[in-house]
């Protein structure tokens, strides 16, 4: 019985554990003229909670569909562990909580997950998703009388059924008050500390920050930005200085403007405005030769990223 | 990972994670989708109140009732007419639930389980082919109370041939799921559907209407399958026309369900 170690593991089984959970290349998809995704290549790996983040029309939601098989790229390639995406919901390796519909108003809540279980190969328990998704106590009401947080937590209740190694969301918070957005993201984070990779896309800034691991910024179809918050953030030239410059000097103006890293010198009043992706040399500039006082110096926001990664070369 | 104890399950894929057998198709989900069907009080009315509100209206108490129709009176006759037409709004209702469904988003939902497209197509000829049957054995019971009278297998082979015909309207229902986009599918089927009634010949005999409606009627969907279903009665053997009717109707409600719903499905 020395030989069987090799032969209970299926071919390519070792890479298993290994294989990327999302594996996007090259990928475009258009409708008619709309040019809806134009060249995305992404790698997620196992663990990982990502935000795919962006303004309306960015092609978060056709990414999206793209990777669950619900549309096919006109060119590129999706895998999800390997697998084409078809394979890889008919496996319970991937679910998703989509933003709207796909529920049947007259049923309970619980009979949605017994008939969506019912679907699979195997499945966690309903009563398991139900309190996982915080809505054991709205088993018996009819999903045409449960409120869009309900609904909400619903998908994401049939979306954990299959256990997915992968779980995909599609601002899955529209529409929510704040209390409800809280709530849902809590039940996901407590989630995705179990280990499971989250994709998620939202426009709103501050899910982003807040929840996701790493940020991918897609604009106009194309991935423009991808890394952590602090990393996205930094993408947009450095830091604003600002001090306070009493009876400023057009010459200062000139030689701010004149240093290669400021992107931007404003006089308002007394005030001097600098933007610039080397804070420390306008500060030790301002500081040694001018009469500048009462310095500060601010990171850029997320927002500042946002507003400046998805608008600029629009049309490139 | 905490993964790794799901990869020791035997199973030819790759990541040990199993498909389910038969597209998905599962008990569970046939009692759910009855269950849909049976909440729905437009069902109940389709399938039960007014075939038997009919059988009721024109089968009893007429002076014609009791006459003579064969291997049985002519009450008997009227209980199989109602009886078709009871499973064919059924049938119809039930198949035209896929409407509802692509509405709700549902039909995209189910895309994200392992259920085959395959596989709903047939739970939704189940469910509306169990519609129909309780159709066909409630206007039935209705007539054995009623007054119709027939030798036994009379009731027998007219009650399956009906519940069997209606087949061809569960296909029509799925089709016209697939065709209209509306939620209320059934308020515009249902006038379609008395139509189809009406130029078949169950409502009033095509031989008390015009020529022209009579030449019209011939080619209408219901008009073959309402001979075949009478012929056990009346012991007239259905001209061949008739059959063709059914077949070729059913051709085109079939093909059309196959052409609307593999552009639904088509991954865009």
């Amino acid at each position: 019985m020395s030989s069987t170690q090799t032969v209970r593991r299926p071919s390519g089984g070792a890479a298993v554990h290994t294989v990327t959970a999302i594996e996007l290349m090259g990928l475009t998809k258009s409708f008619g003229n709309v040019h809806a995704v134009r060249g995305i290549d992404l790698t997620v790996a196992p663990g990982e909670v990502v935000a795919l983040l962006g303004p309306n029309g960015a092609g978060k939601t056709t990414t999206i569909d793209l990777l669950l098989g619900l549309a096919r790229p006109d060119a590129g390639e999706v895998r999800v562990h390997g697998l084409d995406p078809t394979t890889a919901v008919r496996q319970g390796l991937i679910s998703a909580v989509m933003q709207t519909g796909g529920l049947l108003k007259d049923l309970t809540v619980k009979e949605t997950l017994q008939l969506t279980a019912s679907l699979f190969a195997g499945t966690r328990p309903v009563d398991e998703v139900l309190t996982r998704a915080g809505i054991s106590d709205i088993g018996d009401r009819r999903v045409g009388k449960c409120s869009g947080g309900q609904q909400q937590r619903l998908r994401f209740a049939m979306a954990l059924l299959p256990d997915p190694e992968l779980l995909i969301l599609d601002e899955p918070t529209t529409g929510m008050d704040v209390t409800g957005r809280r709530d849902f993201w809590n039940a996901i984070h407590e989630d995705a500390a179990r280990g499971r990779t989250v994709v998620f896309a939202t426009h709103y800034l501050e899910e982003a920050d807040a929840y996701a691991d790493r940020i991918v910024l897609v604009s106009h179809g194309k991935v423009v930005a991808d890394g952590t918050a602090s990393e996205v953030k930094s993408l947009v030239s450095g830091r604003t200085i600002r001090a306070t410059l009493s009876d400023a000097d057009p010459v200062v103006v000139q030689q701010l403007r004149d240093m290669d890293t400021a992107e931007s010198v404003e006089l308002r009043g007394d005030t001097l405005l600098v933007t610039s992706t080397d804070s420390d040399a306008v500060a030790r500039h301002l500081l040694t030769t001018t009469d500048a006082r009462d310095l500060e110096i601010t990171t850029r926001g997320l927002e500042d990223a946002f507003i400046s990664l998805t608008s600029d070369g629009a049309e490139s | 990972m905490t993964t790794t104890t799901q990869t020791t399950s035997t199973t030819t894929e790759a990541t040990g994670r199993r498909v389910p057998p038969m597209g998905g198709l599962n008990a569970t989900l046939l009692k759910l989708e009855v269950r849909r069907l049976l909440r729905n009080r437009r069902t109940l009315i389709f399938a039960v109140i007014m075939p038997v509100a009919f059988f009721f209206l024109f089968g009893t108490g007429q002076s014609y009732s009791n006459e003579d129709a064969g291997h049985g009176n002519v009450a008997a006759f009227i209980m199989i007419s109602m009886a078709l037409y009871g499973a064919m709004l059924s049938t119809t209702s039930a198949g035209a639930m896929v409407s509802v469904e692509r509405n709700q988003g549902w039909s995209r939902q189910l895309r994200l389980t392992p259920l085959t497209s395959a596989a709903y197509i047939t739970v939704k000829v189940i469910v509306a082919m169990l519609l129909g049957a309780v159709s066909v054995a409630v206007t039935y019971g209705a007539g054995a109370v009623g007054g119709a009278h027939a030798d036994a297998l009379v009731w027998v082979e007219t009650g399956l041939a009906v519940w069997f015909g209606s087949l061809v309207f569960a296909a029509f229902g799925v089709f016209m799921g697939y065709l209209l986009p509306s939620e209320n599918v059934m308020q515009i089927l249902g006038p379609v559907l008395a139509l189809f009634a009406f130029l078949g010949g169950l409502f009033v005999p095509l031989d008390q209407l015009g020529h022209v409606f009579q030449e019209v009627a011939k080619v209408t969907p219901m008009y073959g399958l309402n001979q075949l279903v009478h012929a056990p009665l009346t012991g007239d053997a259905p001209g061949w026309g008739a059959v063709v009717n059914v077949a070729v109707w059913l051709a085109i409600f079939v093909g059309g369900a196959v052409w609307r719903f593999g552009r639904d499905t088509a991954r865009v």
